[in-house]
């Protein structure tokens, strides 16, 4: 058996040496140019290599964290984002029968020829088929399991109180951002911010593993307003059906709470849906309780008082001369409607005479009623943080005129806001103290800035009281059971600097007026019914909103019921 | 040695791909309750809007406000008092 390879043995043994030497060198030359290789790769060249492998299989992916919800004061939700699916394709990857594409597009309800465009445009590494689709719909194009089609988490904001709460909330964008409102007020806590996280794709685009988190998602903050959704809700229909009935333009409504400051309803007509706004316009989405400026008219005539009080050369029963209702300033002549020859500084605000509020203003100096009104937050923004809140315009008593003066202690000259002048009211009813106003819940009291003294405060107070009982201009906003204590407001609208024939009709009241807990403030702007005044106007809205508000507060009753008095409907008229 | 350790890699990799799978799972499924919560949540406050409500029970139920005249306030104070009469 050794035979053959003793013969083989003996052939190799023949062959020369260097052949042997020669394949040894040529391994070994190969073995080394493998290892110099391999410390090439592994260790020189190593991270460039490694990126260029994540790089193919790696994503960072965001992972989208949802807005914070907006209730009302009681928990109620007023904005709730819920998880939508917007559907993206890499076109680069698609593939789809053409079976598929037309399934594609009956789900998602788009025309087949732009889902086809839009599908093979392989010029772009990212394009949005449909965004924000309901989750149910959304499942149906995964089922399809077409590579290259894939899903989005985002957030869509529903408001479930729809026009209700439209110009308060205001909306958001398609990525959930703040655009309006107090969603754009409030946009730093609500908003969530996303995270991200780096995973492994397959070459379909499914997540194989998960390496590791970045960022950890942050989900915005639940805020709960001061709004009472009851009350909010009670405020939109009075308002609304305030408007429909006198054939406005606009109204608003603001209900606050007249010691916190808190605002408990803000609402305007007309107004829009916020969850489908393809059909408002730019004016149907202005808050005009807010960011729109009118001039005040006798609303504003217990400030010029209070000032006029606050010197101690008036006291509510001196006796000022109303020149049975006419008056002249230059060549300006101011009027009353129920002319009187005299009337006590109370009656001036009872009847709302402007004379006799004129003739009080006259005789201050004019920084005192400045300092008065600007201490009261006219003319500087209320500081609630709404977007767009009006400052209003209240002018340099350097520069005025007597005319000026004048006009000016009886609203005219003088542009606020609605949630301004109902801002304001808080001094008479916390003693004298302004107190800020707030959009969200509180719980600790708050403290305010001093404006007029306790006195003064409580003689305001007395005087709005008989503003409201018969002999006032504003009867009928007597609530029962209640004391009621308020200023009714009539003011020429402005147009090109002339005043016309159009009205602001505006009423201002707090309740209960022994202790006040509530301040209501409504605006109608442009009644075209017939009536304009503030008196019978605005004031009926006020007493259904303050008495239900009441009632639904369980606020104790501070007179006994029945107390309501009608005098003669005349009395009501007041000059604008 | 070196298989052993070889071997525990693949078991501890197959078992991390396993628990990663069930996490993704319940990610999910957290996702489908969080979407379910929003949804109830806004159907609840759709079905309870006050215009609704006010609807239904003025003409349904046909319940209506009753006047300030007919309403009476009992104040608890009172309550707690004995009785005048029998």
């Amino acid at each position: 058996m050794n035979y053959p390879s003793n013969i083989q043995a003996a052939k190799l043994a023949t062959l020369p040496l260097w052949r042997s030497r020669l394949l040894f060198v040529l391994l070994l030359l190969g073995m080394g140019a493998l290892i110099v290789r391999t410390v090439y790769l592994q260790s020189i060249n190593n991270s460039f290599l490694q990126q260029k492998g994540n790089a193919r299989s790696s994503r960072v992916i965001d992972i989208s964290a949802h807005r914070g919800m907006i209730t009302d004061r009681n928990g109620e939700p007023l904005a709730i984002s819920t998880p939508v699916e917007s559907i993206w394709v890499s076109p680069q990857d698609v593939e789809a029968t053409p079976q598929q594409v037309n399934q594609l597009a009956r789900i998602m309800g788009m025309n087949i020829t732009e889902v086809k465009n839009r599908l093979f445009d392989t010029t772009r590494d990212f394009v949005y088929l449909q965004r924000q689709l309901p989750p149910e719909q959304a499942e149906k194009i995964v089922k399809l399991g077409m590579p290259g089609v894939s899903l989005r988490r985002e957030y869509r904001r529903y408001y479930p109180s729809g026009d209700i709460t439209a110009h308060l909330l205001g909306f958001t964008d398609v990525d959930d951002n703040g655009q309006e409102g107090l969603e754009l007020a409030l946009q730093n806590q609500l908003g969530g911010k996303a995270g991200s996280q780096r995973v492994i794709k397959d070459r379909k685009g499914h997540i194989v593993e998960d390496v590791a988190s970045i960022r950890a998602p942050k989900p915005g903050s639940n805020l709960a307003l001061s709004i009472d959704s009851k009350i909010q809700y009670l405020a939109y229909r009075e308002i609304k059906l305030a408007v429909e009935q006198h054939h406005a333009k606009t109204g608003s409504i603001v209900v606050l709470d007249a010691k916190s400051g808190e605002v408990l309803a803000l609402a305007n007509w007309p107004s829009y849906n916020p969850n489908n706004r393809a059909k408002s316009n730019l004016q149907v989405l202005r808050n005009h309780a807010v960011t729109d400026l009118f001039e005040p008219g006798s609303t504003l005539k217990p400030f010029t008082v209070a000032a006029a009080l606050e010197t101690g050369n008036v006291t509510p029963q001196t006796i000022i001369n109303t020149e049975n209702g006419t008056m002249l300033v230059g060549k300006h002549k101011i009027h009353d409607t129920h002319p009187e020859e005299t009337l006590t500084v109370a009656q001036v605000i009872q009847k709302s005479s402007n004379v006799g509020a004129a003739k009080i203003a006259l005789s201050l100096p004019p920084e005192k009623i400045w300092q008065s009104l600007n201490e009261s937050g006219f003319g500087i923004q209320a500081g609630s943080g709404f977007p767009g809140e009006a400052a209003g315009k209240l002018h340099d008593y350097k520069k005025w005129r007597p005319i000026e003066q004048a006009t000016l202690s009886y609203g005219h000259g003088i542009s606020v806001s609605l949630l301004q002048l109902a801002r304001a009211y808080t001094i008479f009813a916390n003693r004298g103290e302004l107190r800020p106003v707030s959009w969200l819940k509180l719980d600790a009291p708050v403290t305010g800035k001093k404006v007029f003294s306790d006195a003064t405060a409580r003689e305001i107070l007395n005087m709005l009281e008989m503003a409201v009982l018969p002999g006032g201009t504003a009867p009928l906003a007597q609530i029962n059971g209640y004391r009621v204590a308020g200023k009714t407001g009539t003011a020429h609208k402005l147009e090109g600097g002339h005043y016309i024939n159009r009205y602001i009709s505006s009423f201002v009241g707090l309740a209960p007026a022994s202790g006040p807990r509530l301040i209501v403030a409504v605006m109608i702007n442009e009644p075209n019914n017939g009536q304009y005044y503030g008196g019978l106007v605005a004031a009926p809205v006020f007493s259904n909103v303050m008495g239900a508000t009441l009632r639904l507060l369980n606020v104790p009753n501070d007179t006994q019921l029945g107390n309501i008095l009608m005098p003669p409907a005349d009395i009501v008229k007041e000059e604008v | 040695m070196v298989i052993i350790c070889a071997l525990s890699v693949v078991t501890s990799q197959n078992k991390a791909r396993k628990l990663f799978a069930e996490l993704q799972k319940e990610r999910d499924r957290a996702q489908q309750m969080e979407v379910e919560w929003g949804q109830l949540q806004l159907e609840q406050s759709t079905w309870a809007m006050s215009a609704r409500v006010e609807k239904i029970a003025v003409d349904r139920l046909q319940m209506q406000l009753p006047k300030s005249q007919q309403i009476q306030f009992i104040r608890a104070e009172e309550l707690n008092k004995p009785s005048a009469q029998p």
